[in-house]
């Protein structure tokens, strides 16, 4: 069912997501040594997504677990960098958010083709609502989650 | 009310720490709660602040006297995520107890000074972010390189507009008619082949990712009122492009008889 090509696929299409996110990190003037973590996270989270469609996911349900990989990481790196997460989530986020279905609301819209405008337009919206999900229940879970093995490595340190 | 002050006042500090994260683009509850902890951190006797998106109160008691203190601004569109991580280091040192306020003071007024990216590199970064942006959502190589180019032109765009003020509303209108045109002509030229891929890659730069975010993040955190605005705000410059793409492919397809994507 996955074959090499398909894998090597997925891992190009996440290392273009990587240096899209960096790009972006760069744009909102984030500090240099967060690049890297910024990338990482933008580029599994287009991974998950791009792995869920794989498994028949729906594009919104692809869209809420790739937000939940992603709001995952940043409050892990977050801690271990400390650093605020909104920085990881914000960057990593721009794969996700719906600019083609921006794009082809407006299309449809302004091409008289009602039907398809308001498909696409509710597509959109439900995107955005999939994304806001995964945010809000990732960062509202408790801190521990996110420390825990940090918190066992000193704790065998010692 | 706020009076010319003494120097080294723990309210003016906690108060401008709360306004740079603000103007900077951090989420609600981060701003109170540096605020709150500064003013902890160096025993304020009393100390009640409420932030909104666009405004911030506080109110004080320090050394016997009451303070007020409003500010209150336009949302700032610029987003600098290097301030905000540096006054988050900041507030982390001063409740660790590392810092005096005047110490504090400098450091901040340093922070606010921090610069924006190097033009160039912002231009140049846009332009990789399209073209990367255009691949993944399916364009070809041509498509990227395409994007690569309006990219360029799009964030040379945004600092022309940011530096004559222009509102919002109509940078977004626009800019992403500006980037639809543009994607058009070089079509027409023989660069790219997917017109949809070449414009959803540039348009990425404009799309309220930012706004979505940090609203989501002030309704889960119980500010719904601040949450509304960043929510209109994100459903208005969405709005703004879906216009400005669609009016532009609308009128150049009508000039070439649907002969468009």
């Amino acid at each position: 069912m996955i074959d090499i090509s398909l894998l090597l696929n997925w891992l190009f299409q996440a290392l273009v997501a990587f240096v899209a996110t960096v790009a972006f990190a760069v744009i909102f003037h984030t500090p240099p040594k967060e690049y890297l973590l910024t990338g990482v996270t933008g580029g599994i989270g287009w991974a998950v997504y791009l792995i869920a469609v794989h498994f028949g996911c729906g594009v919104v349900a692809a869209s809420f677990l790739a937000t939940v990989a992603l709001a995952w990481l940043s409050r892990i790196f977050a801690f271990a960098h400390k650093a605020p997460a909104t920085v990881y989530l914000i960057c990593g986020i721009f794969p996700l958010v719906p600019g083609a279905g921006i794009y082809y609301t407006g299309y449809y819209f302004f091409m008289g083709n009602n039907a398809l405008a308001l498909d696409k337009g509710l597509e959109t919206i439900k995107i955005a609502i999939a994304i806001a999900l995964g945010i809000g229940i990732v960062l509202s879970l408790p801190q521990f989650l996110f420390t825990f093995r940090r918190a066992a490595s000193q704790k065998s340190e010692k | 009310m706020s009076e010319a002050s003494s120097t080294g006042s723990v309210l003016e500090l906690s108060f401008h720490m709360g306004q740079t994260l603000l103007e900077n683009g951090a989420e609600i509850s981060r701003v109170q709660e540096t605020m709150e902890r500064v003013a902890r951190a160096y025993h304020a006797e009393e100390f009640n602040v409420y932030v909104l998106t666009n405004a911030v109160f506080a109110v004080g008691v320090e050394n016997g006297t009451e303070r007020r203190m409003e500010l209150k601004h336009v949302p700032a569109s610029t987003i600098h995520f290097g301030r905000i991580c540096a006054v988050n280091q900041l507030s982390r040192e001063i409740s660790q107890g590392k810092h005096t306020v005047e110490e504090a003071l400098a450091r901040l007024e340093e922070i606010r000074n921090l610069p924006y990216s190097f033009l160039p590199l912002s231009i140049f970064a846009c332009a990789v972010g399209s073209a990367a942006f255009s691949f993944l959502f399916g364009g070809s190589g041509w498509d990227a390189l395409t994007a690569f180019i309006c990219g360029l032109m799009l964030e040379s765009f945004l600092y022309w507009t940011g530096k004559r003020k222009l509102s919002k509303f109509l940078t977004n209108l626009s800019a992403s008619a500006l980037v639809t045109l543009l994607a058009f002509v070089l079509l027409l030229a023989g660069l790219g082949q997917n017109l949809d891929k070449i414009i959803i890659g540039s348009i990425i730069r404009l799309v309220p990712g930012v706004a979505l975010t940090t609203s989501i993040r002030d309704f889960f955190h119980g500010d719904y009122l601040s949450g509304t605005i960043r929510m209109i705000d994100a459903l208005l410059v969405g709005g703004c492009i879906a216009v400005g793409v669609g009016v532009v492919v609308r009128i150049l397809s009508t000039l070439t008889g649907g002969a468009l994507l």
